[in-house]
């Protein structure tokens, strides 16, 4: 199952961050062989507006059910819902940590989106 | 002639100014109220409504059959406001500015434009002065094609001087009310926060390359940092208006300062001169 990560750099070791639209990579894991691969987010961060629905996009695209960060606004969060991913609420040091604290089940699920959006 | 009054700071005095300024006046004026969250001004001036109308914008909306998941739309659309998930699109109407360009180019016309309501257009004639006021929808975030709709009606006032109170801030909706003026006045109060929101807010009037002075409110609260930086730069103090309890007093329960104290009708007549000569005499020097 591929588990996809909010993240300061394109590894495991790099810090987890906990923006959800604007974080500057993706790093998307893949439980089963425990190989990743980092998505390349930075085209959102500088964008004006609608970051948070371009992630969910390509979240979804990248076959994740699984999505780890901190905060999820209103819009994203509509899609991500809708694409059938669960979100579970993490902040940690590094991507690896948050990987390691899901799989060991001490994650609380996040059923809807926990932050204001902000036009 | 058309004055736009703006600030960095909120709650600096923009519309005390505005609203004080054109009951000053001793002919006809006209009022764009284009702080459109908050469009105050009627507060004061109070007046009777003699039109009322529904702003809407286009947005797109999708014909769900036809719609085959191609992402042109998204492409296309340079506000983030349309995506495609599950191979159909999805339309954010609240990030949509209305250029139509993912209706235009949709290979399947799949999507089709529809109103979309985000405020009102308030008109009312209250003496002296005919007032415009935008009036955005609670939750919605399209400041700017109201504030557009409510400075469409500047062809209205051909021969009146036009007084236009701006929004708060330095971003879009500050910068569409202010373009095209023949000056802006900043309100400015003296103190830290009003200083640094001042000085961004000078920036912004440069960048869009219009005169400007200065308004001091609340003279005598904070300190001298305004002042000085004014006389530093040679940016001209138009007036000042004293910090005290009166004003504050009679502000507070919907009076307009000109109208029960002569000693603010004399700073407001003596704005206006000061408007009516810099913007005669071109006031290039002021840019």
């Amino acid at each position: 199952m591929k588990i996809c990560v909010t993240s300061s750099g394109a590894t495991l070791e790099s810090p987890f961050d906990n923006r959800f639209g604007r974080a500057p990579y993706f790093i998307i894991y893949n439980s089963d062989d425990k190989s990743f691969s980092a998505i390349d987010n930075s085209v959102n961060i500088n964008a004006s507006q609608g970051a948070g629905i371009q992630a969910a996009q390509l979240i979804a695209d990248s076959g994740a059910k699984v999505l780890l960060t901190s905060n999820l606004g209103p819009k994203a969060g509509e899609l991500i819902y809708a694409s059938g991913i669960k979100v579970y609420q993490v902040e940690t040091d590094s991507v690896q940590k948050a990987i390691d604290l899901y799989l060991k089940g001490e994650l609380k699920e996040l059923k809807e989106s926990n932050v204001e959006g902000h036009a | 002639m058309k004055i736009a009054i703006a600030s960095g700071k909120g709650g600096t005095g923009k519309t005390f100014v505005s609203s004080n300024l054109v009951r000053s006046y001793k002919k006809q004026v006209a009022l764009l109220d284009c702080d459109v969250e908050e469009p105050n001004n009627s507060l004061f001036l109070k007046g009777d409504i003699v039109e009322q109308r529904r702003h809407a914008v286009l947005v797109p909306k999708l014909q769900s059959d036809l719609c085959d998941g191609c992402r042109v739309c998204q492409q296309v659309c340079e506000f983030n406001s349309i995506i495609v998930m599950g191979g159909k699109a999805m339309v954010f109407e609240d990030l949509c500015h209305s250029c139509g360009a993912c209706t235009l180019m949709c290979p399947q016309k799949a999507l089709y434009e529809v109103d979309h309501e985000i405020g009102t257009i308030v008109v009312r004639k209250s003496k002296n002065v005919a007032m415009v006021e935008g009036l955005l929808d609670v939750g919605k975030a399209l400041a700017v094609p109201l504030i557009r709709k409510v400075k469409s009606y500047i062809k209205q006032f051909k021969d009146i001087p036009i007084i236009i109170d701006s929004p708060p801030g330095t971003s879009c909706p500050m910068v569409w009310t202010i373009e095209s003026s023949d000056y802006v006045i900043l309100v400015v109060e003296s103190t830290a926060f009003g200083f640094h929101d001042f000085k961004i807010a000078i920036n912004t009037v440069k960048d869009v390359n219009l005169p400007f002075g200065v308004v001091i409110n609340k003279d005598g609260l904070g300190d001298d940092r305004v002042e000085k930086y004014c006389l530093k730069n040679n940016i001209p103090i138009l007036a000042r208006i004293p910090f005290s309890i009166e004003v504050a007093t009679s502000y507070s329960k919907g009076d307009l300062l000109v109208e029960v104290d002569p000693v603010y009708q004399k700073i407001f007549e003596k704005l206006w001169e000061e408007l009516i000569n810099r913007v005669k005499s071109g006031a290039k020097d002021e840019k």
